[in-house]
């Protein structure tokens, strides 16, 4: 395997707190050696197969998604887990965790396995899958999760169709209590949101749409709480999307349940309006289906509480609940278009926003998209979401200031499902190392490589 | 006289009086939230003169001949779809009509290739109900015709709030300072939005009165911040109806009751029917309106329905010339 040397980069790693400029040597598919660029024991000392010029970049740790939708099997025209990867190698991620709700679901050793040799020999980056809760999610007997484990999921969860019954929940947190492995519940009370389309609220009111209150999401929350600590199972919270719910997991948190959660970009940017375009006195941009998402977005004040749960702690981690969609399911009446974003590839351009205006340092950032998340799947894939020596070399290298704008056509990803098609963004992946192989290069990121004797 | 008066006048001196539409501005109709008092008023002089033909021997104008306009009625409706069809036969116009319940949408066909199969064969106007909020806005983005909405699930019903304003106006002058009331199911009501942005926009003070649970959640976040100060929301129907000079109750689904909203029809009637006693609480003059189809004995009582202060047969005569005003304003505009 090639070695590899990325010079005179900003290195940030916050499972280090490292915070330097310097050179990362990759060898083997590992992290070789961090160094400061010029100084005694050079890595350009190393002889080099490949020499990345990172000056004027940040280098960091891969980013790992916790919670995406590859598709396959079942659903290839929306995506494959070719295109689901290569479209997170270009957003800068190196680990994603592909939800269950294919077709068949991730609900036997079969399926899982089937998914890992296709991430292995078409993948871009590692894949780790998650496995159903229920059998077929149907919500009403556990699957085999003892040898889904053994497969190599990395949680549990029946995303996009929770689990309703309480009882049904209790048993599969008590059942994966002994495998240390989380339990990732889709927060929603479908009896409470029943066909709502977005949130509910003053817009909802506006467009004659119909709602779905926080509550819907709250009382899961409050519930999978309660069971978590009946229970002592690992409880992670997919996609938190409200003030309540912030509430529910700090104070959970400081009661000591072992529960973490995840936030979406899109919760994070966006609100309820978005639901009427982006300019909305353009009454024609009204009912835009690419601002339709499950949870739904939701207001100013539940975007300040998420901002301040990154902030205090509260949540753990940043995840895309990467959604593409075929233009037929997209391109239709609102109410009848699929819930979803295709965000792989515009996760880390948007989250940037949030550095540039101030919210939270580059550091924070990076934290809640490599250690945070890692933190979250747990010691069974340890050396996730780190530059340590001897860990796995998953780097993403990123011009922080560089600006671009928004095109689905040029995404990866078969889903061109996004809101923020023509945005301006601040902050670009230029490229991705995966295990040492450098799976996604942007041409403005000089390379130069060993001429061969 | 300014040119675009003068062109108007050239164009159909033979069959309408002179008429200005130099302040119209719409491509589509797919709500009143865009009107302007202007353009309001507007459509109600146009509909006068479009009211004045409906009256002759012969109905007929030659204004919209050779001119195409499709109605797409993806939900059942009686009076809306006859009333278009008829303003747009009275307008001379080539009419197609595409009972979407029976065509090609059963077949799995999406609203979109239905809209572009449409625009293929050469619709200038699409009338459009669905069942669906924002149907017609697809219509709008993706094709080139004029789209005008008649009635897209909970949201708006344009024409319908038109001809709500050009009763009442008929009756009472105006609508400055005059209180209205609509009474019902507000959450799924299209007409009562329409007439949120239509009826404020030309002055009127509205009160929204319905039992909670058919109010929409967000509802007072939506008047607060779109029209505040103008709008009423209440769940006290003689609170709503007192001193009030329109009082409009809306059909009452007998679904609300199976979906949970209600706990019987009965006692949404106890509460909230209008009735003799209830109508008299408001100004003598009151008008009794509705949009249609009524359910008697549970909304409105029969008596109301068919007393003195009711305009409701009015309002369907009146729907065909704000139709006719519609279709001409929105063909006009695509000539220019």
């Amino acid at each position: 395997m090639a070695k590899l040397l990325i010079r005179g980069g900003h290195i940030i790693d916050p499972s280090q707190g490292l915070d330097m400029t310097g050179d990362l040597l990759v060898k083997d598919g590992r992290v070789a050696a961090l160094g400061s660029t010029g100084t005694r024991g050079d890595l350009a000392a190393n002889d080099p197969d490949i020499v990345l010029d990172a000056s004027g970049l940040t280098v960091c740790p891969g980013f790992i998604d916790l919670h995406c939708h590859l598709r396959q099997p079942g659903f290839e025209d929306a995506e494959t887990i070719a295109t689901g990867t290569l479209a997170a190698a270009r957003g800068g991620f190196t680990t994603v965790c592909c939800m269950p709700n294919t077709e068949p679901p991730l609900d036997t050793r079969a399926a899982v396995d089937y998914v890992k040799q296709v991430a292995d020999s078409e993948g871009y980056v590692r894949v780790l899958p998650i496995g159903c809760i229920t059998k077929g999610r149907k919500g009403t007997e556990l699957a085999e999760m003892d040898e889904l484990a053994s497969a190599g999921v990395v949680g549990f969860s029946d995303d996009g169709g929770p689990v309703a019954s309480s009882r049904i929940m209790r048993l599969a947190m008590e059942y994966v209590s002994r495998l240390g492995l989380p339990i990732i519940d889709h927060c929603e009370d479908k009896s409470l949101s029943q066909d709502g389309v977005m949130n509910e609220g003053w817009v909802s009111a506006r467009l004659g749409l119909k709602g779905i209150p926080a509550a819907a999401e709250e009382t899961m929350v409050a519930r999978d709480i309660s069971l978590a600590a009946l229970t002592s199972a690992r409880l992670h919270i997919a996609h938190i999307s409200t003030r309540g719910s912030v509430e529910l997991v700090r104070s959970a948190k400081e009661k000591g349940v072992a529960v973490t959660a995840e936030v979406t970009p899109h919760h994070l940017l966006l609100t309820e309006e978005r639901v009427m375009g982006i300019n909305p006195d353009d009454n024609l941009s009204f009912y835009d289906v690419n601002a339709k998402a499950n949870p739904p977005l939701r207001t100013k004040e539940d975007i300040a509480a998420l901002i301040q749960g990154l902030r205090d702690g509260t949540i753990d981690a940043i995840a895309t609940d990467h959604a593409p969609h075929t233009t037929v399911d997209k391109l239709c009446e609102f109410n009848i278009a699929a819930f979803g974003i295709s965000g792989l590839e515009t996760a880390f351009g948007c989250l940037m926003s949030l550095v540039h205006r101030g919210e939270m340092d580059l550091m924070m950032l990076i934290s809640l998209l490599t250690c945070g998340p890692a933190k979250v799947i747990g010691t069974r894939y340890s050396g996730l979401g780190t530059l340590r020596p001897g860990c796995p070399a998953d780097i993403s290298i990123f011009d922080p200031s560089k600006e671009w704008v928004v095109d689905s056509r040029d995404f990866a990803s078969k889903g061109k499902n996004t809101p923020f098609e023509g945005q301006l963004l601040r902050g670009k992946v230029l490229a991705t190392i995966s295990q040492g192989k450098i799976v996604y290069r942007d041409d403005a990121l000089r390379m130069r490589m060993k001429r061969r004797a | 006289m300014r040119p675009a008066e003068q062109e108007t006048r050239g164009a159909i001196s033979e069959t309408l009086p002179p008429l200005s539409t130099a302040l119209w501005r719409h491509h589509h109709v797919l709500d009143l939230d865009d009107f302007s008092r202007e353009e309001i008023e507007l459509v109600m002089d146009i509909a006068d003169a479009m009211a004045e033909v409906l009256q002759r021997e012969v109905k007929r104008v030659p204004t919209l001949r050779g001119r195409t306009v499709v109605t797409m009625f993806y939900e059942p409706s009686t009076r809306t779809r006859a009333s278009f069809e008829l303003a747009a036969k009275s307008l001379s116009a080539d009419t197609v009509s595409l009972d979407a319940t029976r065509s090609s949408v059963t077949k799995g066909e999406s609203l979109l290739d239905t809209l572009l199969t449409i625009q293929a064969l050469g619709a200038d106007i699409i009338v459009m109900r669905h069942q669906h909020s924002g149907a017609p806005y697809i219509a709008a983005r993706h094709i080139s015709a004029s789209t005008i909405n008649a009635g897209d699930g909970w949201h708006a019903h344009p024409s319908q709030a038109l001809l709500d304003i050009y009763t009442i106006r008929k009756h009472l002058g105006g609508l400055t300072n005059r209180k209205i009331a609509i009474i019902g199911d507000i959450m799924h009501s299209r007409v009562a939005r329409s007439n949120i942005w239509g009826m404020t926009t030309m002055g009127a003070k509205m009160v929204l009165c319905g039992p909670p649970t058919l109010l929409p959640p967000g509802l007072k976040e939506f008047i607060a911040r779109c029209r505040q100060g103008q709008v009423e929301v209440e769940t006290e129907l003689e609170k709503a109806v007192r001193d009030a000079d329109v009082v409009m109750p809306l059909r009452l689904q007998t679904e609300r009751q199976q979906s949970g909203l209600l706990p019987s029809i009965r006692e949404y009637a106890q509460l909230y029917q209008i009735n003799e006693e209830r109508l008299s609480l408001a100004k003598p003059h009151a008008l009794v309106m509705h949009p249609g189809p009524m359910n008697e004995g549970i909304e409105i009582s029969p008596g109301v329905a068919r007393g003195a202060q009711s305009v409701i047969e009015e309002q369907v005569t009146n729907g065909v010339a704000v139709r006719m005003a519609l279709l001409y304003l929105v063909a006009r505009g695509r000539s220019e």
